[in-house]
């Protein structure tokens, strides 16, 4: 195949990937590995070498819609990035280390988790109790819910959510994506923080987690740089284009096809991988 | 109590300005950064027309020239088109480290000292990442 027609084809796939995962809240990242290395045959390293840059420039472009809104927490977000990025040591340099049928068994489970969280149901379970720990640490707001109009929140459970996040990291770290799922999962379950702060968060630390790993990407090899770039053009244009149609589609139906789609590669990966060992 | 603890609008309101500025910074890196591995790109598809693609299914690591920032320099002097790609994605990961730059300076403004620390360590661990992590 020519390059021009190979990088065509993975530019619109990119694409796809990035308005799917912006439209359903789930990110790009997530699908991409499973794509290059299932459609494309791409090695594993080199996919999640692609992959991390994408998700970088997902979060980074993300950014300015989220700030908008004003629900992000850059105290709770900074004060987890020291797990994060701590985690992403750890996960990217397991890379460099474990075989690879086992990253991409890894990597399957993530997905069928990944579905399964993005179709659960979220309540805000807000306990008011001060936090003796997460008052000192500052890691509290408040969530305006009009223009006049705003509830007051406290983190709690410090220990479990640093704990969570550093696992979201070395996930990160270890499969070249954001661990958006456990992000939120760390900050909305074990912390008590409201869903909204937990997402705009989350999509604010991506980026910060996916650049501790990259120094160890770019010095293993993993950034083969033609490979990099339409993979990378795509799922920004992607994601830029799906957080302006967000408004306009019936998140609900898309989210459940996003999910289908991520069930039928996390498990095409877990049976590939499982072969592999054999 | 620090003055930040005492006016929690003020603080919302400071923390939200200091939140547009790393926004627009973001923006502009990643806007940079897309824009510089384009015209990459457009250099490398022009070359390598006719040619076979690259081979991805076996994963051999890239040769020193692209993982290097001394590598990678050399390669766009010399006008590499998978150099100047490479350009690009170097600034595209410099952006959340800069962001988190930017942090410790709006920490300094709203004199919280606890997160200069916390931002600080951050930063420190994302250096070692970036130049040390082996």
């Amino acid at each position: 195949m020519d390059p021009f027609v190979f990088s065509l084809i993975l530019l619109v796939s990119a694409l796809a990937a990035g308005l799917l995962g912006a439209l359903s809240g789930l990110g790009g990242g997530v699908v991409i590995v499973p794509l290059l290395t299932i459609v494309f045959h791409v090695d594993i390293h080199y996919a999640i070498g692609a992959s991390l840059v994408s998700v970088i420039a997902t979060s980074s472009g993300a950014a300015a819609a989220y700030v908008r809104e004003g629900f992000s927490n850059i105290r709770v977000g900074m004060f987890l990035e020291i797990a994060t990025t701590l985690g992403a040591l750890v996960g990217a340099w397991l890379t460099t280390r474990v075989p690879t049928h086992a990253i991409g068994l890894v990597f399957g489970v993530v997905l069928l988790y990944s579905a399964y969280t993005s179709l659960k149901q979220h309540h805000d379970v807000l306990t008011r109790n001060p936090d003796a720990l997460a008052v000192r640490l500052r890691l509290k707001g408040s969530l305006p819910t009009g223009p006049d109009s705003h509830i007051d929140y406290v983190a709690q459970n410090v220990p479990a959510g640093f704990s969570l996040m550093t696992a979201a990291g070395v996930l990160s770290g270890l499969l070249g994506i954001g661990s958006g799922a456990v992000k939120v999962i760390a900050m909305d379950q074990a912390m008590r923080l409201p869903f909204k702060v937990s997402t705009t968060t989350s999509n604010f630390m991506i980026g910060v987690t996916a650049a501790a790993s990259a120094g160890l990407y770019l010095r293993s090899g993993y950034l083969a740089p033609a490979l990099a770039m339409p993979v990378m053009l795509g799922v920004l244009a992607g994601s830029l284009i799906g957080s302006r149609l967000l408004v306009r589609v019936h998140v609900r139906t898309l989210k459940i096809v996003f999910a289908l789609i991520i069930v039928a590669l996390g498990i095409e990966m877990i049976a590939s991988n499982v072969r592999g060992f054999l | 109590m620090s003055q930040t603890d005492s006016s929690p609008h003020g603080t919302a309101w400071t923390d939200q300005r200091v939140e547009t500025w790393v926004s627009v910074m973001l923006r502009t890196g990643v806007l940079l950064a897309a824009f510089i591995v384009l015209i990459g790109g457009i250099l490398y598809l022009v070359h390598a027309h006719g040619a076979p693609r690259p081979d991805y299914t076996h994963f051999r690591g890239e040769p020193a020239a692209y993982t290097t920032l001394s590598g990678v320099l050399h390669g766009v002097a010399a006008f590499d088109p998978r150099a100047i790609i490479m350009l690009g994605l170097l600034v595209l990961i410099a952006t959340p480290v800069a962001r988190v730059g930017m942090c410790i300076v709006g920490f300094f403004f709203e004199h919280d000292r606890l997160y200069i620390v916390v931002s600080t360590v951050v930063l420190l661990i994302l250096l070692y990442s970036l130049f040390f992590h082996k």
